[in-house]
């Protein structure tokens, strides 16, 4: 499938400030999906510099050279995806395994959480991970007013209500709390028909049988060719597509628009 | 002013005596000093101290004591008798030092590499992986020259003869190089006829020593001269003096997170005479705290996107972050097994005897004999967290009890050693004092060893702990040239 991706961040602030920003908002191409065209653009905010992160994330550092009070930031390209029922398949990875192993502040579990991986336990590890997808999305509804981006997996556990970021943190603490290695993934998601979670987060777990496998239980759903992957992280702070500081300057609003859409180039060379 | 049957710690245990043998004959490196201690007067050498007192003051050597309510900056109290190594013993400690940071800065680049240490399973996966020091940010990074660690100082302590152990590597942000400095240039000023009576190896160079090893990291991308900068917390830290006078002994810049402000994929820093390209940056700031964009968000001492501009390959900081994952303490007592690991040879300088609470015999063992050993925190530093069991009270070993019972992880423990003793002034005459050594190291083309190090003396007699939080003092070392 082509899928065609603008995403727009607006940063505003009521002083002038220096602005910068960590970007990582450039999808890998990998067996699940191939980057046709990609294009992150800052205008007014420096000559960006690029690196590839511990995660093979590719990070853009766009640093503003004065004071602004607008950030503008967007990202836009057309990426092609395929099937692979949620396998991510071989790629360019530094990061050992067992890092996806440690505890962060947003994906630490408690007694419940290790008590709700336990019971999800299975023979192996994709039908356990599968056990978590469900359960999880049984259990945990979503509500997009109950929590914040600070809220961790113990608590959004605990009030079994959240997004996707706290799908996705639940997921990592259960699956870690059963030593298997968890990540986080930022991504987008072409929808039927809304908008609103076209931006997306879901957990990639590391199997034995297949590699790392993604798992997005806020749909109870492995990904599929419907599903971008941006970045990835040991939680959602870490796989931010913008992390950005603001030295000095007032109150900031943010207004962020992602519009994902089934490109119409490819509907007609299929057709 | 040496009365030989006042010369003693006051404690039953024996240990080695660095000047004197058991019969009070002088061991060979010690001969000069010793006749000429055997001359001095005490009020010639209160004489000297209050000179050496008015020097310290007068170059603004102090240090501030955390948690010391009444006086936030003091002297660091300073002992006139210098600490002598001979030049075979300097050889060969010398020879065990640059084994031990070439195999740990190899054991660096490995872990955040392809982890064949972990996969050959001599060291557990979860002591690396999900160690709090261990940054795992740093994955898959080359640094200039592959040296992580450029700045050592190893904490070496004696017990014998030739009985020599590492009790700590210090390869994050070690200190003390400047008393190092001052203290030698104090000695010359105050005792030039005991410089002129013995061959003592310099250890002035250290400065340009450390500015060539600055520059030799710079990155690769770097033409002509590297700048350097040097980068402090501020007037509020303890080490701040050190950090002043290392940034004027290589007449580079000393700057604040503040002064440094990160802009079209480089580092500036604001002078006064507009802004100037940092390429290597020497900070004397911990990890957490180098760049809020990346580390802690509340972080004021640091520069947000720092650590993105060194992993670009922009700039380079000196040492790397995430050093503290090979000076853990748990790690620690794989260190022995890291150096055969990686330089295929058996490792020149002992190991302390290390027992890991984590692990349930050891921690059995350690709970069984609190009263022998020495309990000390992973992750503490400067003498605080720890358990003396031969100084403690019930009281203490059974709040110690529980405290490992609670945290294991959190809990190493050693033998409580007979540390060696040096003579120094104490009192109305000269006393046996214990000591320990803090040699300092350069990683860069390549390894420099600086003759000499800082010797930490703990003044009060009797006492094992030479912090210079806990009232410990410090002396010159001199190593003597054959």
């Amino acid at each position: 499938m082509r899928i065609a991706i603008t995403h727009s961040t607006t940063y505003r602030s009521e002083g002038a400030a220096r602005a910068i920003q960590a970007l990582r908002l450039t999808p890998p191409s990998g067996q699940s999906q191939t980057v046709v065209s990609w294009q992150v653009r800052v205008p007014g905010g420096g000559t960006p510099m690029r690196y590839t992160d511990a995660f093979g994330n590719l990070v853009e550092l766009a640093a503003s050279n004065g004071p602004v009070t607008d950030v503008r930031i967007v990202a836009e390209g057309v990426v092609d995806t395929v099937d692979t029922a949620g396998v991510v398949g071989p790629g360019w990875e530094a990061m050992a395994p067992d890092v996806c192993l440690r505890r962060t502040k947003l994906t630490e579990s408690d007694d419940a959480i290790r008590a709700f991986g336990e019971s999800c336990r299975r023979d192996d590890t994709l039908s356990t991970l599968h056990a978590i997808l469900d359960e999880l999305h049984e259990l945990v509804a979503y509500d997009t007013s109950a929590t914040t981006s600070d809220t961790t997996a113990k608590a959004a556990f605990a009030s079994r209500r959240g997004v996707c970021q706290d799908h996705a943190h639940i997921f990592i603490a259960a699956a870690r709390s059963l030593s298997i290695p968890a990540r986080y993934v930022t991504g987008y998601m072409l929808t039927d028909g809304g908008e609103s979670v076209a931006h997306h987060a879901w957990a990639e777990a590391l199997t034995v049988e297949l590699g790392w496998v993604g798992f997005d239980a806020a749909n109870g759903q492995c990904p599929t060719e419907r599903y971008v992957r941006l970045a990835i992280g040991l939680d959602a702070l870490e796989a931010a597509p913008i992390r950005g500081i603001r030295l000095g300057g007032a109150a900031e609003s943010l207004h962020v628009g992602v519009s994902v859409q089934e490109s119409q180039s490819q509907s007609q060379s299929q057709a | 002013m040496l009365k030989k049957q006042a010369y003693s710690t006051g404690n039953d245990t024996v240990c080695f005596d660095e000047m004197l043998r058991s019969d009070f004959s002088a061991r060979d490196c010690y001969r000069t000093l010793y006749d000429w201690l055997q001359r001095q007067t005490q009020s010639g050498i209160r004489t000297k101290q209050a000179e050496a007192d008015a020097i310290f003051r007068r170059m603004g050597i102090t240090f501030a004591v955390y948690g010391a309510a009444e006086a936030n900056e003091r002297l660091i109290p300073f002992d006139l008798i210098p600490r002598v190594i001979s030049a075979a013993e300097w050889r060969f400690l010398e020879r065990g030092i640059e084994q031990r940071v070439r195999a740990l800065n190899a054991f660096l680049h490995d872990i955040y590499h392809r982890q064949e240490i972990v996969r050959a399973g001599l060291i557990p996966s979860a002591m690396v992986n999900g160690n709090s020091a261990f940054l795992p940010q740093m994955m898959g990074f080359d640094p200039p020259r592959g040296v992580y660690s450029h700045i050592i100082g190893t904490d070496i302590v004696r017990t014998a003869e030739d009985g020599f152990f590492v009790l700590e590597d210090n390869l994050r942000t070690p200190s003390g190089v400047s008393y190092m400095l001052e203290n030698r240039e104090t000695m010359m000023h105050l005792f030039p006829e005991l410089f002129a009576a013995h061959r003592v190896a310099p250890v002035e160079r250290y400065p340009e020593l450390l500015r060539q090893t600055l520059e030799s990291v710079a990155p690769s991308g770097c033409d002509g001269e590297p700048t350097i900068a040097v980068l402090t917390p501020g007037i509020f830290n303890s080490a701040y003096f050190e950090h002043a006078f290392l940034a004027d002994q290589m007449g580079v810049e000393l700057v604040q997170g503040s002064d440094l402000v990160v802009e079209d994929g480089a580092l500036w820093m604001r002078t006064i005479r507009g802004r100037a390209r940092v390429d290597v940056l020497y900070r004397r700031i911990d990890d957490a705290f180098i760049d809020p964009l990346n580390f802690r968000p509340d972080s004021l001492l640091g520069v947000p996107g720092l650590f993105d501009l060194y992993r670009a390959g922009r700039v380079t900081l000196v040492n790397a972050p995430g050093t503290g994952i090979a000076d853990d303490k748990a790690v620690y007592a794989y260190v022995p097994a890291i150096v055969e690991f990686y330089t295929g040879e058996k490792p020149i300088l002992k190991n302390v005897a290390t027992w890991r609470c984590a692990i349930d015999e050891e921690r059995a063992h350690v709970l069984a004999h609190l009263e022998e050993l020495v309990v000390k925190e992973v992750h503490g530093s400067g003498g605080y967290g720890m358990l003396i069991g031969p100084r403690s009270t019930r009281q203490q070993r059974a709040d110690f009890a529980e405290r490992i019972r609670a945290n294991p992880g959190n809990y190493i423990a050693q033998p409580t050693l007979a540390l060696s003793t040096c003579p120094a002034f104490a009192g109305s005459g000269v006393g046996p004092r214990h000591v320990d050594l803090r040699p300092f190291v350069l990683v860069g083309d390549r390894v420099r060893v600086v003759p000499g190090g800082l010797t930490r003396v703990a003044l009060k007699k009797g006492s094992l702990v030479v912090n210079s939080s806990q009232g410990g003092g410090t002396k010159d070392t001199w190593v003597l040239e054959d």
